[in-house]
């Protein structure tokens, strides 16, 4: 017996690809509220990533390196060019600039710890140093932000390099926020404002305003650190292969390069989603520019957004990186967003894995809050144990891949050693298609 | 005193000099000819030295001064005493833009007019510009005293905090969140000390000078307010 015919009578339901569920619910969301959504983290929507790229590994035609016996050196040296006393990190992998403020003593104590047991640097954001990220951090970098929160040449000379931040991954062009629930007594004091207000960080420095300026700056803050320190440049990924040349002219030691997978501690979402590019289209145009202009491996390129495992760190590093940084991943590996707490982030209206109003200083793990009772939830000896052991196994990966590709210094991989899962992987990271010799943009496909 | 002649000797040089002077040595002022416009003459200062310097300079003279007295016997270039934190800097002549930018405390005379932003972001500072300041000058200007005996731009105060501005001319328009307030006695005793610490003493009527400040109402985002950006 067949079924009857009325049951096509109706199209089953169908939900528009345009409008799908997360678009409605923010169609929602602004009708009832009249406001933007703020939040904190990266660009969360699916991007051309590091996952579209592929090790093609030694063959026929290339050596391998034994796994558990020959050496694969980690060993980077960041500000050669200039300064007289360079930093030298025994991994390729930093901690990103993340402020105190948007993050608890207890985990910028936990970063320097995890850092600096390893043998690498972390930094500081805005809003200033402090004493537990210096006393507990080998190797620190010192942000020079537009806000000049905190902003002391005592801790300028206390730093071991200086880091001046024209933007972030995360909102190329913006400015910072940080409500007033994080803007406790001890905030407000390091950054000279009203305790509990809305404070907001300016978008551009407040004494240079472009290039030429830049440079300028720069050579006042080697003057004002007797040359010794490494001056870095940040820049978010937009234009990477102009912003690169500019910051090389204007006399960096090494740049950093945030693309828009790079989180931050509060901005609006729409400004996350919709500025910036990838970390991925970012690298070959920047490694481009150093190249062109005779300073690859003299000025270092140091490229952070997105960067999970020892995959993604060998895979920035073979299209032309010196080093990487990790933000989120060093917030997770502390304890951010852990399942454990999925009952506290149930009561906040989220999930664990998807918590990202940092700005509302309410982390149930303690990471990004300034309420003492929620931060002392992090105990930093432990979290920063965890850091260590994430970056000791984002090392491991690396050197297991490098040596794959027969390579005996990180710094030896090479576009060569990759291809690409998509067309748009291959023309943006500059590399075949899989199985082909077909680099669009570069070459045209030939059968 | 000591002298260094930038024709002959390099900023770096000079620099190096100052940074390595003590509190206690025998050379704690000093002299700087042909300057010729070089940025970053004496910044970074930490002695109380007073730098003498004979001429024009560029950008950032007196970057970050601590404790230092810095005169500039002509015009400055741009950022002059920005981040100063302590101390005293003086511009005889004219200041370009961001005069005493983001400065944490100290005192940022000028003699002539200061350009646009002159005291951006201050945190602490006191500047007082004998002439007349540009647009958008105390631009997020968290705390300290700026006091302005000419007229002030577009847009003064725009986003302003705790500090405290005042003018004895006019002001072409004030910023968001920028308004009038009551001159008080307290503020004109602010104000005569200021100037007294210009060398301007009894010069001048303290009675002359409008106060502006902060109207609060932009410390917490509102979507009412979305206006006033």
């Amino acid at each position: 017996m067949s079924a009857p015919l009325d049951r096509w009578i109706h199209t089953p339901p169908r939900k528009s690809a345009t409008f799908d569920d997360h678009a409605i619910a923010e169609i929602r969301r602004a009708a009832a509220t009249g406001i933007y959504d703020i939040r904190g983290a990266g660009a969360k929507r699916k991007l051309p990533h590091f996952d579209d790229l592929l090790f093609l590994g030694a063959s026929v035609s290339r050596y391998p390196l034994e796994g558990y016996r020959e050496k694969c050196l980690t060993e980077v040296t960041i500000g050669t060019r200039h300064a007289k006393k360079p930093i030298t990190l025994k991994i390729p992998i930093t901690i990103a600039g993340m402020s105190f403020g948007s993050l608890s003593a207890q985990a910028k104590e936990a970063l320097g710890r995890g850092a600096s047991a390893v043998g690498t640097s972390t930094t500081t954001g805005d809003g200033g140093m402090t004493a537990e990220e210096r006393a507990h951090s080998t190797a620190l970098v010192y942000q020079v932000l537009p806000s000049r929160y905190g902003m002391n040449p005592d801790d300028l000379r206390r730093a071991d390099a200086i880091e001046v931040v024209v933007g972030q991954g995360a909102k190329p062009g913006g400015g910072g926020m940080l409500l007033g629930q994080k803007i406790t007594q001890r905030v407000a004091e390091m950054r000279v404002l009203p305790e509990g207000i809305d404070q907001r960080s300016a978008c551009r420095h407040p004494d240079w305003t472009g290039p030429d300026d830049l440079e300028i700056k720069i050579r006042e803050l080697r003057e004002i650190t007797d040359w010794e320190k490494p001056i870095y440049v940040k820049v978010g990924a937009s234009r990477p292969y102009y912003d690169i040349a500019l910051a090389v002219k204007a006399g960096a030691d090494a740049i950093v390069l945030d693309g828009m997978q790079g989180g931050t501690a509060a901005t609006q979402d729409v400004f996350i989603e919709h500025v910036g590019i990838p970390t991925l289209a970012a690298i070959r145009p920047a490694a481009q520019a150093l190249q062109d202009l005779g300073m690859h491996r003299k000025v270092q390129l140091i490229v952070s957004g997105g960067i999970r495992n020892g995959a993604d760190v060998a895979k920035c590093l073979a299209l032309g990186a010196d080093a990487v940084s990790i933000g989120t991943a060093a917030l997770i590996a502390l304890g951010d967003n852990d399942p454990h707490l999925e009952e506290e982030y149930r009561a906040l209206g989220t999930t664990a894995g998807a918590y990202d109003d940092w700005h509302e200083g309410r982390d149930p793990a303690g990471i990004t809050t300034q309420d003492p009772v929620l931060a002392a939830r992090l105990d930093p000896v432990t979290a920063g144990r965890k850091l260590a052991n994430f970056l000791s196994v984002l090392t491991l990966e690396t050197q297991t891949i490098a040596r794959a590709c027969g390579k005996s210094h990180i710094h030896n991989l090479e576009p060569e050693d990759l291809v690409a899962l998509t067309v748009e992987a291959a023309a943006m990271a500059r590399v075949p298609l899989a199985g082909t010799d077909w680099i669009p943009g570069v070459n045209t496909y030939a059968r | 005193m000591a002298a260094a002649d930038l024709a002959t000797t390099s900023l770096r040089e000079l620099n190096a000099a100052l940074h390595r002077l003590a509190p206690d040595s025998a050379d704690l002022h000093w002299r700087v000819l042909n300057p010729r416009g070089e940025h970053a003459i004496a910044a970074g200062l930490t002695a109380p030295v007073t730098v003498e310097i004979d001429g024009h300079v560029g950008y950032y003279c007196a970057g970050m001064n601590q404790r230092a007295r810095v005169v500039v016997h002509g015009n400055a270039g741009q950022g002059v005493a920005e981040n100063m934190m302590s101390g005293e800097v003086r511009v005889e002549g004219d200041a370009s833009q961001s005069a005493g930018a983001s400065g944490c405390g100290g005192l940022l005379v000028i003699d002539g007019n200061a350009a646009a932003r002159c005291g951006i972001s201050m945190k602490g500072i006191d500047i007082v510009v004998k002439g007349s300041v540009g647009h958008l000058s105390a631009f997020m200007a968290q705390a300290g005293n700026l006091v302005v005996l000419g007229d002030g731009g577009d847009a003064l105060g725009d986003s302003i905090y705790e500090a405290r501005l005042y003018v004895r001319g006019s002001v072409k328009s004030l910023g968001a969140d920028c308004i009038a307030k009551p001159l008080r006695d307290q503020h004109k005793g602010e104000v005569h000390r200021l100037l007294d610490a210009a060398g301007l003493g009894n010069q001048v009527d303290v009675a002359d000078f409008h106060r502006y400040g902060s109207a609060r109402r932009l410390y917490h985002f509102h979507i009412d307010n979305v206006g006033s950006y």
